[in-house]
């Protein structure tokens, strides 16, 4: 059979579905702004209830994991996920599902080598390049206070 | 004995007899337009296992246990069982069957198991090295996304051209007389290539091989496909069905409407949100075992080729930035009339 793997490709991606481009962003920008939104809400409402500033900030993340930790327990996050894709995985939420859900699969393999050691599977690359990045941040915001 | 015709296709000499078949399925499947086709329909994904894997085992075991009552034959009246599934070292296989205690042949060939055990059922069926074996494979939702994708709970989002495994296993029991469907000629594919890197595009990775190995059958043999009843693939979904279509008409093939693939066969693409099709060992053997091989048996088919794919990868292999080979085997089944 004679067709480059170029020609081949060509008419794979002629053949294949696009990705619902506008459909997803849409989605995203929806539920991830609802997620922020009620992030703001409970913050307000952390304040109103008298705690400093920086302790709602916290708080209002606490529960924002411990509700999306939940919902992946239960097995909802993924069902809302598929819809709102990175109106998902951006904020907070996004970090506790891949945290969670790993917990959940792994645990047939002990608490050692399952749990213990699968726990970071899909988390672990976001810790390793946020701190990554932000020591270089830091790095260069030395450099200009010099 | 077995004989070769042309380069690739072997035209056996004995013809082994579909004794009983049988498929077992999960809920998705059940819910499918195949839904009441299915021998069993398990409702519980867990089978009331502590593991995915563990469940992918009792879906072979009562797959073949089910084909075992339908054949009319004991454990003990085979002389092989040949077996494989898509997990590390074939797990599901080897701990679903120990409790039959049949000699054991594992095979692999990712999603064209069904068919390469198949094959090599027939062949010790032809050649004499058995009287009767049985060809089983299976696959599992939730024990492949863990093993090549993401956990079952996280919340990632699917491309229009993924596809989604099947949960499900078929088993035939072969001998060497006593049923009108035969197997009559079969076809070795060969590894092919296209160069594609995406996993979420199975369908067109595997493509080109189940063009490649229709293509040297019906050059070998001379057939034209409107002779077949059902020319079907493994798991080509919508994507890699359309690619084989369009490659085989390039070379001047119109496989026509007698054209389907099992991938599009057990689920509705519209309402059950699989988008391209199903996928995975299950998907072909349990539409072989459950549509296919019923449709020989009530005569509604007559002559069918059974085209398994599979895709020749590994999670290591795909994060290695490799592409996916691909592999398809071709079996003929004819309803011999007396």
């Amino acid at each position: 059979m004679n067709i480059s793997n170029k020609e081949y490709d060509e008419l794979n991606k002629k053949i294949s579905p696009p990705s619902h481009m506008f459909r997803n962003m849409c989605f995203a920008f929806l539920i991830g702004g609802l997620i922020c939104t009620i992030g703001q809400l409970l913050y307000r409402l952390y304040v109103y209830w008298g705690l400093g500033v920086s302790d709602a900030r916290s708080v209002v993340s606490v529960t924002l994991i411990f509700i999306a930790g939940l919902l992946t327990g239960i097995g909802v996050f993924d069902k809302i996920a598929k819809y709102a894709g990175a109106g998902t995985i951006v904020p907070i939420t996004g970090f506790a599902n891949a945290i969670v859900s790993p917990a959940i699969e792994f645990k047939c393999e002990g608490w050692v080598m399952g749990v213990g050691a699968k726990l970071f599977a899909l988390a672990g690359p976001v810790i390793v390049y946020g701190i990554s990045s932000s020591v270089i941040y830091g790095v260069i915001l030395w450099l200009f206070t010099l | 004995m077995a004989q070769r015709i042309g380069n690739y296709t072997i035209k056996l000499d004995k013809q082994p007899s579909v004794l009983g078949y049988a498929a077992v399925v999960g809920k998705k499947e059940g819910q499918g337009p195949l839904g009441r086709n299915f021998d069993m329909v398990y409702e519980d994904t867990l089978i009331g296992q502590k593991s995915w894997e563990k469940a992918e085992s009792v879906l072979q075991r009562e797959a073949v246990k089910k084909a075992l009552e339908k054949a009319g034959c004991q454990p003990s009246d085979m002389d092989g069982i040949i077996a494989g599934d898509l997990l590390n070292q074939c797990i599901s296989s080897t701990f679903g069957l120990e409790p039959f205690d049949i000699p054991f042949l594992g095979v692999y060939g990712a999603c064209s198991t069904m068919a390469e055990s198949l094959l090599v059922g027939s062949m010790m069926i032809d050649s004499g090295a058995a009287n009767k074996c049985v060809c089983v494979t299976s696959s599992h939702f939730a024990s492949s996304e863990r093993q090549f994708r993401f956990p079952l709970e996280y919340g990632g989002q699917r491309p229009p051209t993924a596809q989604w495994t099947v949960t499900g296993s078929g088993s035939v029991i072969l001998g060497s007389s006593g049923s009108d469907i035969c197997i009559t000629e079969m076809s070795v594919g060969k590894i092919v290539d296209a160069g594609i890197k995406d996993a979420n595009n199975m369908g067109a990775a595997m493509a080109k091989s189940a063009a490649v190995t229709l293509l040297n059958y019906f050059s070998d043999t001379g057939y034209d496909p409107k002779q077949f009843d059902m020319i079907a693939t493994g798991d080509l979904g919508f994507v890699g069905s359309q690619i084989l279509i369009e490659l085989l008409s390039r070379e001047g093939i119109n496989l026509g409407d007698k054209y389907t693939d099992c991938g599009l066969l057990i689920f509705d693409r519209d309402k059950q949100g699989v988008d391209s099709g199903g996928s995975g060992c299950g998907c072909s053997a349990s539409v072989l075992c459950a549509y296919i091989l019923n449709g020989l048996k009530e005569g509604k088919l007559k002559d069918v080729l059974f085209i398994a794919t599979g895709a020749l990868m590994s999670p290591t292999s795909v994060q290695q930035g490799e592409s996916i080979p691909g592999v398809a085997h071709l079996i003929r089944f004819n309803k011999i009339s007396n």
